[in-house]
């Protein structure tokens, strides 16, 4: 399965598409970045909103800790996409090259080809977010500089000291590589049943945005299945940016607010990516190629 | 009986001139006691307590030159204060001449007997409208203030004195002010829970803030260069 | 001596909902056969094939291949098969060299660059290894897949229409390829086609399957009508020679005139005397041959079977 793998990942990078997405990236984020440098000030005034009328909030606040921040939040609903266009394409694009036909007739199981398939699709995965994690966050401080980071979240405000930071993005880029790499799963597993790789990352995005109305959504209606939704667990880094805080309503540093949620949100995914693969397994052991 | 009405009432006269002359000169001997200390600087540890704000404990420098410059300063990180609140002063406060100055009894601050004294700014472009001072006559400390102003609203000085209680520096202050409710779009949170208990959501709804500046390391009369400032 | 049998199929089926790719089918291929496998489109000849290669499970039946189990024995088994299915489909982003290097390490064999350009010197692609497969005709494509289908050395090789989109020498060098194959180095060929031709020239045993069952399956010489040979020669006194046959004994109303060439059809034992005739008769004949049509019997034996179907 090792030969099959590093087979795999050698195709994924020989592919002229595979580069698509890290230039997307790399454009998104330099767009981001240009767009706070030159207008970070009425950006951050926006996102104070009321509170700078009666608080004066001194410092840097548009720093690349902060930028970094928006970044995550802006991409990582746009980054399935990325993703979608190869792990979609990982089994439906086999078949409609016609190559599957013989790479199956070769001396490996088919559960050796789709974990060796999935795990070259997940590398691609994370050399993706390690490239953002460049990109949001080294090259953000290298033009943004550091300081403490003040963010808005739904009822409350919170500022982390600068240097409680950095592990808190390890945690958290950490927490989105397993986001995306459900994604990953998800846009391999319809890759299966498909025999050309449009339908599979059509369905991926479509089933993604479809799922982030109803985890965003505030309609008790919703409220019953929000938990089932990969998409309600996919934004639980950003419990990393949340801290615990005293009687005095002081922070602690060094403390999460929510620990159990990211724990909880993390099994979920799992188990999502777990049971994708498997049906994945099932579906091509049971297929007919017929192409 | 004429010479009994006449003595009550010089009694009484010269009580009111008295108690007067009272607040008079205890201001100015507050200010005098101010007036000791030119310059100063001091470093301080500043809690900000403020119901719908998460932060750290923030380490801050202030500089202070008479009579009226002061600047707060944080080398690294995020300070978070009223608006036009702490860089309150009371020496231009106290030596505003522009001043009507109002006795307004006695009262226990934090065990401390004060005197209430009211200071209204006559001008009509002053900030400042009106300053309550909570004033320990025994030390000449000022324990306690309640200002409000024109734009930031009003709050609330608590003074805590030690070893420089001489010079009327104070090792603690406790700020406290209001704060608006505030609401922020979704879109720009894009945060999907909205699963706060009632409580914490009625404890976020809480308007009051407090700043807690405990100061450490004072150096005085030393001079402090223009361009701080 | 007995030749071992390498490929057992027995009563083999395959249903895709109503329809029965293939329905019951034996067979046996023995080890150094050429066995062909001819039937018109549809016939089931590639959903036979895909099952022998574990594309396709078989709604029943059993297929053994050098006496083991496939299902059970699935990898030990496909390390010695090597196939082309339908066109030989490769990584059009890689190059020939690339392709064949991921293949032949997908069939478990060592990999050194002498072997992969000695396998593509052998099927004329050395001069083209670094080119992207984008590039190449179908006959190169064709000519990489067998490259593919040979790299690890397999006892026994598939080929499923193998000469689709060749020109007539590449058709020639695959044929010349697969005898060499038999008898040079004892591989056993299965070969599908519905280019009739192909099968004829080649074949040792051939199967003919039409609508998913097994029509007849015996040697080329136990198929055809040892009675009948169709003879072919060119001469150009075409017209003479015409009218000699209709009034000679070889009349028939199998005799056929194409400008200069005139084909009939006689028994085969008379071949020599036939010729003997024309000698008598002065005909000048430029090229001479035989052939034994297997077109002909396919045809017949599909229509028979339409006829028992009615």
């Amino acid at each position: 399965m090792y030969t099959l793998f590093k087979i795999e990942l050698y195709k994924i990078f020989k592919r002229p598409r595979t580069y698509i997405a890290f230039i997307a990236i790399t454009a998104l984020i330099g767009i981001i970045q240009l767009g706070l440098k030159v207008d970070g000030k009425e950006y951050i005034s926006f996102v104070l909103g009321d509170l700078s009328n009666t608080l004066q909030i001194n410092g840097n606040l548009c720093n690349g800790y902060f930028v970094c921040y928006c970044i995550l939040q802006l991409l990582l609903v746009h980054v399935p996409l990325l993703i979608a266009l190869i792990a979609a394409d990982m089994i439906s694009g086999e078949a409609n090259m016609g190559t599957l036909r013989l790479l199956l007739s070769k001396p490996i199981s088919r559960s050796e080809v789709i974990i060796g398939k999935f795990l070259a699709a997940s590398v691609y995965t994370i050399f993706l977010l390690i490239w953002l994690a460049f990109l949001a966050l080294i090259v953000s401080i290298f033009i943004f500089g550091t300081d403490d980071i003040f963010l808005i979240k739904n009822n409350y405000a919170v500022q982390i000291a600068a240097n409680d930071i950095m592990w808190r993005y390890a945690g958290a880029f950490i927490f989105a590589a397993l986001a995306m790499l459900t994604v990953t799963a998800l846009a391999f597993f319809l890759s299966v049943f498909a025999e050309n790789s449009i339908g599979p990352i059509v369905a991926t995005i479509s089933i993604i945005i479809f799922f982030t109305i109803f985890s965003t959504m505030s309609i008790p209606l919703f409220n019953k299945i929000k938990p089932f939704l990969f998409t309600t667990h996919m934004v639980a880094w950003k419990e990393f940016f949340d801290v615990k805080v005293d009687e005095n309503n002081i922070s602690i540093a060094g403390s999460i607010y929510r620990p159990d949620k990211i724990i909880y949100s993390a099994m979920v995914l799992i188990i999502h990516i777990v049971t994708l693969v498997s049906i994945s397994i099932y579906a091509l052991k049971k297929k007919d190629i017929l192409s | 009986m004429k010479q009994k009405i006449v003595l009550i009432i010089t009694l009484c006269t010269s009580s009111f001139f008295i108690q007067a002359q009272d607040v008079n000169d205890l201001i100015d001997k507050v200010k005098q006691k101010m007036d000791l200390v030119n310059s100063y600087s001091v470093e301080a540890k500043m809690k900000t307590s403020v119901a719908f704000i998460k932060a750290p404990i923030g380490k801050v420098k202030i500089y202070f030159k008479k009579p009226d410059q002061i600047k707060l300063f944080k080398e690294k990180g995020i300070s978070i204060l009223p608006k036009g609140g702490v860089s309150v002063n009371f020496f231009t406060i106290l030596n505003n001449s522009n001043l009507s100055i109002i006795d307004a009894g006695t009262t226990t601050v934090n065990g401390t007997s004060t005197r209430i004294v009211k200071l209204l700014p006559l001008s009509e472009t002053s900030e400042i409208i009106i300053s309550t001072l909570y004033i320990d006559e025994k030390n000449l400390l000022i324990r306690k203030s309640s200002t409000t102003t024109r734009e930031n609203g009003s709050f609330e000085m608590e003074m805590f004195y030690g070893e420089l209680q001489n010079f009327g520096l104070p090792s603690k202050m406790v700020f406290s002010f209001n704060v608006k409710d505030y609401k922020i779009p979704k879109g720009v949170t894009l945060d999907i829970d909205d699963d706060l208990s009632k409580e914490e959501k009625k404890k976020f709804q809480n308007k009051k803030g407090k700043i807690e500046f405990n100061y450490s390391n004072y150096i005085i009369n030393k001079g402090i260069p223009n361009n701080i400032f | 001596m007995q030749n071992t049998d390498i490929i057992q199929v027995k009563n083999l089926s395959k249903q895709f909902s109503k329809i029965h790719a293939v329905n019951d089918i034996s067979f046996t291929v023995q080890q150094g056969d050429i066995y062909g496998f001819l039937g018109q489109n549809g016939a089931g000849k590639s959903t036979t094939i895909r099952m022998l290669l574990t594309l396709i499970k078989p709604t029943s039946g059993s297929i053994k291949i050098f006496g083991k189990d496939l299902q059970d024995n699935k990898k030990e088994i496909l390390k010695n098969i090597g196939a082309i299915i339908e066109k030989p489909d490769v990584y059009k982003f890689l190059t020939a060299y690339q392709n064949l290097k991921i293949f032949a390490q997908l069939s478990g064999c060592k990999v050194s660059k002498e072997m992969l350009m000695n396998q593509l010197e052998m099927v004329g692609l050395a001069s083209r290894a670094y080119d992207v497969v984008k590039t190449f005709s179908q006959g190169m494509k064709q000519r990489l897949g067998i490259a593919i289908a040979l790299i690890h050395n397999p006892d026994v090789i598939i080929l499923d229409e193998p000469t689709n989109g060749l020109d007539p020498q590449g058709i020639a060098d695959i044929r010349n390829l697969i005898k060499r194959l038999s008898k040079e180095f004892n591989k056993t060929v299965l070969i599908s086609s519905h280019l009739l031709n192909e099968i004829e020239q080649v074949a040792t045993k051939i199967l003919i399957i039409d609508k998913g069952k097994k029509i007849i399956e015996g040697t080329k010489q136990e198929l055809l009508d040892p009675e009948q040979t169709i003879v072919e020669f060119e001469t150009i006194e075409a017209e003479k020679a015409r009218e000699k046959l209709i009034f000679s004994k070889w009349n028939t109303d199998t005799i056929f005139q194409n400008y200069n060439n005139i084909s009939l059809s006689l028994p085969y034992e008379q071949i020599p005397s036939f010729h003997k005739f024309l000698a008598e008769n002065n005909i000048p004949v430029f090229s001479f041959h035989q052939r034994n049509s297997l077109e002909d019997y396919f045809i017949k034996v599909t229509k028979e079977n339409d006829v028992h179907a009615i």
